[in-house]
């Protein structure tokens, strides 16, 4: 692959309910502070790739409304319904394309706006599963299931990724809910749907995010150090979740050789310094870790348990809080970018991590984890 | 100057998006819940080439995207897994809380499918039981045609 780096990282404080901002002004702060953090001008973006999805905006055609805040006049803009982590992957595509030299990438979501359950119910098949009402956190609930069920993995375990997730939330300005909780606490908050209950949630939360991606060339004239893309790839797996063994990580397994294999990175517990991936749910760390390949299937809870994933521990893992403390849809996964891309170049402030050479983020698109985007970043090309 | 936010709330629009839509079943769909509805059965579809059972049917394989040919189900079979759900939904929660989703595999398909549990006891819900559909008696053609699975009763 052509050398593609990450130039400029912009993201908006994560909120329950930011009530003075319209999305589209949420855009507009992302925007300039990724612009300003690549040291360019708008004049300097060859392409904008906007995120956004049309029932969470409440709007047909989502994508179109924020384009005035994201100085896309007189520029060739494309569009993703996705997680950033996909969105972020089709404006790499566009320069490696070599028609353009520099991508501005953008994602907003404001969750205060609506019903998260009445949304997510519509995710799923209007003919055989949507009139029973299931939506993210039951079909959620359903993998966490299956998941601890296949390798004796308990709500214990979960619990303590909520607990580790959220303290490192403190030393993250951003973040919407840093917690200083224990085990006994998430243990006791009580059940949206079995085994998942309050604390092993994310949060519902408005936010936005915006990056610069820049071709060699082009990462020349950025201000900053640049953040090489070193691997990246996705995979899906199928839609209807009987289809699925849902406690099964194949597509993240697949999409972590590919991104891997282009790294050259054989041994990642050894290898990667710093992981942020998708924990909408407690559980979900501990499957994403193993897809991952940081320890075999079902060892997760006990490397966590073992503070190999905490702040001090080998591999750290969502040092930033992750999507348990600020979960904006859309945006949380180029937030794993952006977040990863700090760590790389030593400036994620206190949850920064000593040493980070080379990073690894992770966002997922549908339910369940259907599909999974892995990107490997580097401060060396 | 004062500033004008003084004691002011930012204003909030309600509004709700109304629209009507019309899924069409399709034929493959007519055809499983006309079954469903007329003769409280299950149908799924098998591939020949692959030799996997679906349930919901599929026209095509998603493997290898040979026509597939209808197959009878049980209306019982296996939960592979599931959720108590604890809380409330007003516009979305189907049956008395507690319920439970599940994944069932039907006896003779190779899928899951979800549905709805209910008529368990506390804690009695476990992955590899069997349980059986109880039908709706009037039935309208839907998946809701199916009111419920619950633990497998032997016969009485």
């Amino acid at each position: 692959m052509e050398p593609v780096a990450v130039v400029g990282v912009g993201m908006t404080r994560m909120e329950r309910e930011r009530r003075p901002d319209g999305y589209a002004d949420l855009v507009y702060e992302a925007v300039c502070l990724a612009l300003a953090d690549a040291g360019m001008t708008i004049d300097q973006v060859d392409n904008v790739v906007t995120i956004s999805n049309d029932f969470f905006d409440g709007r047909t055609i989502s994508s179109m409304a924020v384009q005035d805040a994201c100085g896309s006049y007189d520029k060739n803009i494309s569009t993703v319904e996705g997680d950033g982590a996909f969105g972020a992957f089709y404006g790499l595509m566009r320069i490696l394309s070599g028609s353009f030299g520099t991508t501005l990438v953008c994602a907003h979501h404001k969750g205060s706006e609506s019903d998260m359950s009445l949304i997510t119910n519509a995710m799923f098949d209007p003919v055989y599963e949507r009139s029973l009402g299931i939506e993210a956190v039951t079909s959620a609930a359903l993998q966490a299931r299956a998941y601890m069920d296949r390798y004796g993995v308990s709500e214990e375990d979960c619990a303590l990724v909520s607990v580790k997730n959220r303290a490192n939330a403190l030393r993250n300005p951003l973040a919407q809910l840093p917690l200083e909780l224990t085990v006994e606490e998430v243990m006791s908050s009580p059940y949206l749907a079995e085994p998942l209950k309050v604390l092993d949630c994310c949060p519902v939360s408005d936010g936005a995010a915006a990056l610069v991606l820049a071709s060699a060339e082009r990462a020349r004239k950025a201000a900053g150090k640049p953040v090489w893309v070193r691997g990246v790839a996705h995979c899906c797996d199928a839609y209807h979740l009987g289809d699925r063994d849902l406690s099964d990580v194949r597509a993240l397994q697949r999409a972590a050789a590919k991104a891997y294999s282009m790294a050259g990175i054989d041994d990642p517990a050894r290898e990667i310094d710093v992981v942020e991936l998708y924990d909408a749910f407690s559980y979900m760390e501990l499957m994403w870790l193993e897809g991952l390949g940081f320890c075999g299937r079902g060892e997760a809870g006990r490397l966590t348990a073992g503070g190999a994933t905490s702040l001090e521990g080998n591999t750290p893992v969502n040092a930033s809080g992750g999507c348990l403390a600020g979960n904006p849809v859309l945006v949380a996964g180029l937030n794993r970018i952006i977040e990863c891309a700090l760590q790389v170049r030593g400036e994620a402030g206190e949850h920064q991590v000593e040493g980070v050479r080379t990073a690894v983020a992770q966002g997922i698109n549908g339910p369940c984890g259907q599909s999974h985007c892995v990107w490997v970043l580097g401060g060396e090309r | 100057m004062e500033d004008w936010r003084t004691g002011q709330e930012i204003l909030v629009m309600e509004g709700r998006i109304k629209v009507p839509y019309r899924w069409a079943a399709g034929e493959t769909g007519t055809r499983y819940l006309q079954a469903l509805r007329d003769e409280m059965r299950f149908l799924g579809t098998r591939c020949p080439q692959c030799g996997v059972v679906y349930h919901p049917p599929r026209r095509h394989c998603p493997d290898c995207g040979t026509e597939c040919e209808w197959r009878e189900l049980a209306s019982r079979g296996v939960l592979v897994t599931y959720t108590v759900v604890r809380r409330h939904h007003s516009q979305l929660t189907p049956l008395d809380i507690p319920f439970a989703y599940g994944i069932i595999r039907l006896e003779g398909a190779d899928t899951g499918f979800l549905h709805l549990l209910h008529e368990f006891a506390e804690g009695e819900l476990r992955a590899g039981m069997e349980v059986e559909a109880v039908f709706a008696t009037e039935r309208e053609g839907s998946v809701r045609d199916v009111r419920y699975f619950r633990p497998l009763r032997e016969a009485v």
